[in-house]
């Protein structure tokens, strides 16, 4: 009798020991497509309610009058502002000093003796992420909507946005005739722990490698990629889906990874929003990298590099799809600029904030009723 | 005291002298050792171990194994710079991978998938030494060699995935990764490359096989315990003179679902289960990337996958629209 309790004590602990890697609480799930087909997201409440609190709104700066003489009559050495009211710039320089600066270097973080002076690399870091936030709220609206972005998206308040990401070298090559590993075969944080390629954002979110590998036919004969391919991108997607705190489906209709004509129009969005972080790394970030000093680079010496993470920060859409641009519409584009052709929403296309309005209500994270009573 | 008392699970036959086994005929080796008597492995088997019968082929079939399992291990642990701790920390990731696709069929270099191309070989062989060595025990024996070709269909099933199927497609890179995670994400990636396999009805097939066979075992198994007190587990016995067990293992089935099995026949159930689980398993693969490159629209054209109303506002891909970003 008392063997058989031992064994019953050991059962017991073995299934515990097992069930250790299990989630708890249990997920909520979603429903986002029709039923019985496995469209589901998957929310734990924990969680959530963390992400929700990490990613509270700042204090907002109290309005400046639009109106008297421009920054770039006023002060010396405005390229971007110069547009704006005296006031609305020093409107906007607090903010930045908010959203960016340490507390305890406030202006001097970027400003060194003579205001108008660009001694200090920072000062020019931030002219140029200015010019960028200005192009992604003008010119990447498929992606971004009319949410767009501020610095606080990504900065949080820390100099370096926390999720930036650079090069990653991996584990010193092995010399000699070792097996090579490949880019692979390391427990890798970044897809998910997985022992898929530790850097799948080199080659698709700096470089512009081919990301598709299903064949669009039945048959075989015409697609020639590998399934070491498949792998890499299979990385890419591990690491937006963590970036984003979602699952597969959010964008893509699982039975068919590829099919467009099934694909949640989130899907679009995605597309966009990789093609823009390749592009506002090619265009503003490795043009900065001799900017930088070699403290801020990265292991190969690179500059740090914009990825999904680094403005989701774990959430579906950053700050939880609140706008910021109505208390900052200086940093939306140009001001009285001419129309700018929009050429990265296409006729027909829906923006980024489409999919929302368009989806049943239940489809809708926001919906889910760890996120019920919160405002978003 | 409640218990299980049953002549089949209890009872432990010890000899004095362990049992040596038949005589063996002109050109085999000897058999080594006496053997040894075991109370633990007598709980769940044969209380006898041994003697062992090696032979030419066990033993080329061991020494291939071997150097495949060190040309993987040695590479692993060369990986991690030779630091054990390291090398148990990282081992369920650690791999040996085959050559990338640029070499196609010829042989690369060590470094790039040319001690993978050797481990495979040697493992190859090794299993394939033991497959003989399998089928010649069996004819020694003088029984049917119906295990060798059950082991014949789970190593089709191998050399489909790391051989047959690589040749066809001319590329050493389709072929699995050696590693515990690594095989894993090259089979999710493999499904995610070609269409999603839940569409292979040669994988649906093998699935129902394996699932089939748990059912069988489960069911076979079941009843043989059930009529141990009636002498069912002297299943051969049962098979040539159908007693009281036979009887009413079949009266239980035949009250319960209106068929039943034999004594004989189940083990023919059984048998082709299990084989056609890794045959169709195999065909599936080796149709992939051959013949079908996506089965999700392989699956469509052919009407088996069904249509789902739509539930989201339709959407374009993006790329083919002509005013689309790079």
């Amino acid at each position: 009798m008392s063997r058989n309790n031992t064994l019953i004590a050991l059962g017991m602990t073995a299934a515990l020991v097992l069930l250790a890697g299990c989630e708890k609480p249990r997920p909520i799930t979603v429903q986002r497509g029709f039923r019985g087909t496995g469209m589901e997201l998957l929310y734990n409440k924990p969680r959530l309610d963390a992400l929700y609190e990490q990613n509270q709104l700042p204090e907002v700066q109290s309005p400046a009058s639009p109106d008297g003489p421009r920054a770039g009559e006023v002060y010396q050495n405005v390229q971007v502002l110069k547009d704006l009211s005296a006031g609305e710039f020093a409107r906007v320089m607090l903010a930045i000093t908010q959203w960016v600066a340490p507390a305890d270097q406030s202006c001097n973080y970027c400003h060194q003796g003579e205001m108008s002076s660009d001694t200090l690399y920072t000062k020019v870091v931030a002219r140029r992420m200015l010019q960028m936030t200005r192009d992604i709220n003008t010119n990447w609206k498929a992606h971004v909507g009319a949410t767009g972005v501020t610095c606080y998206t990504c900065h949080h308040g820390q100099q370096v946005p926390a999720q930036a990401w650079f090069i990653d070298p991996g584990p010193p090559p092995v010399k000699g005739f070792v097996a090579d590993r490949g880019g692979k075969n390391i427990p890798a944080a970044i897809v998910g722990s997985s022992s898929l390629p530790w850097d799948p954002l080199t080659p698709f979110l700096l470089e512009a490698n081919d990301i598709r590998e299903q064949g669009t036919v039945p048959l075989a004969g015409s697609n020639r990629h590998s399934i070491k391919q498949t792998e890499w991108t299979y990385g890419l997607m591990m690491y937006m889906s963590n970036s984003l705190g979602v699952n597969c489906t959010y964008c893509h209709n699982t039975r068919a990874f590829g099919d467009w004509n099934s694909s949640p129009p989130t899907r679009v969005t995605a597309w966009y929003g990789i093609r823009m972080s390749r592009a506002l790394n090619n265009t503003y970030m490795l043009p900065l990298t001799a900017t930088f000093p070699a403290d801020q680079r990265g292991p190969t010496g690179d500059v740090g590099k914009v990825g999904c993470g680094t403005c989701h920060r774990g959430v579906y859409k950053p700050l939880f799809g609140h706008s910021m641009l109505p208390d900052y519409p200086e940093l939306a584009g140009p001001r009285a600029a001419p129309a700018v052709e929009t050429p990265a929403v296409p006729t027909g296309m829906p923006a980024a904030d489409a999919p929302a309005s368009g989806m049943t209500p239940t489809s809708d994270p926001a919906a889910s009723p760890a996120m019920a009573g919160k405002p978003l | 005291m409640s218990g299980y008392t049953n002549l089949y699970s209890r009872v432990q036959i010890h000899t004095t002298e362990p049992y040596p086994g038949v005589p063996l005929g002109r050109g085999n080796w000897t058999r080594d050792g006496k053997g040894w008597m075991s109370s633990l492995l007598g709980r769940i088997g044969d209380a006898q171990i041994g003697p062992f019968y090696l032979g030419t082929t066990g033993l080329a079939s061991l020494i291939c194994g071997f150097i495949a399992f060190e040309i993987i291990g040695l590479n692993m642990w060369a990986s991690v710079g030779w630091s054990p701790g390291q090398f148990l920390r990282q081992l369920p990731w650690l791999a040996l991978e085959p050559p990338p696709p640029s070499y196609g069929l010829r042989i690369p270099p060590l470094a790039e998938g040319g001690w993978w191309l050797m481990a495979g070989g040697f493992l190859t062989a090794s299993v394939i030494l033991w497959w003989i060595r399998m089928y010649r025990r069996a004819v020694e024996l003088q029984v049917g060699t119906h295990v060798a070709w059950a082991f014949a269909s789970a190593i089709w099933l191998f050399l489909v995935l790391g051989f047959i199927r690589p040749v066809l497609m001319g590329s050493w890179a389709e072929a699995v990764p050696f590693g515990i995670f690594p095989h894993l994400d090259w089979t999710a990636a493999f499904s995610l490359r070609y269409g999603n396999l839940f569409y292979n009805p040669f994988h649906a097939l093998s699935i129902a096989f394996l699932y089939g066979s748990v059912l069988l075992f489960a069911m076979h198994a079941g009843t043989i315990l059930a009529v141990t007190r009636y002498g069912g587990d002297r299943e051969v016995e049962q098979i040539v003179d159908r007693g009281t067990a036979s009887e009413r293992a079949a009266l239980f089935w035949r009250w319960t679902m209106g068929f039943n099995a034999t004594m004989e026949s189940i083990h023919r159930w059984a048998w082709w289960f299990a084989v056609l689980t890794t045959l169709t398993g195999g065909i599936g693969i080796l149709l992939t990337g051959t013949v079908v490159d996506n089965w999700y629209l392989w699956a469509v054209k052919h009407h088996v996958a069904p249509a789902y109303p739509h539930v989201f506002p339709p959407v374009t891909d993006p790329a083919s629209l002509p005013a689309s970003a790079p």
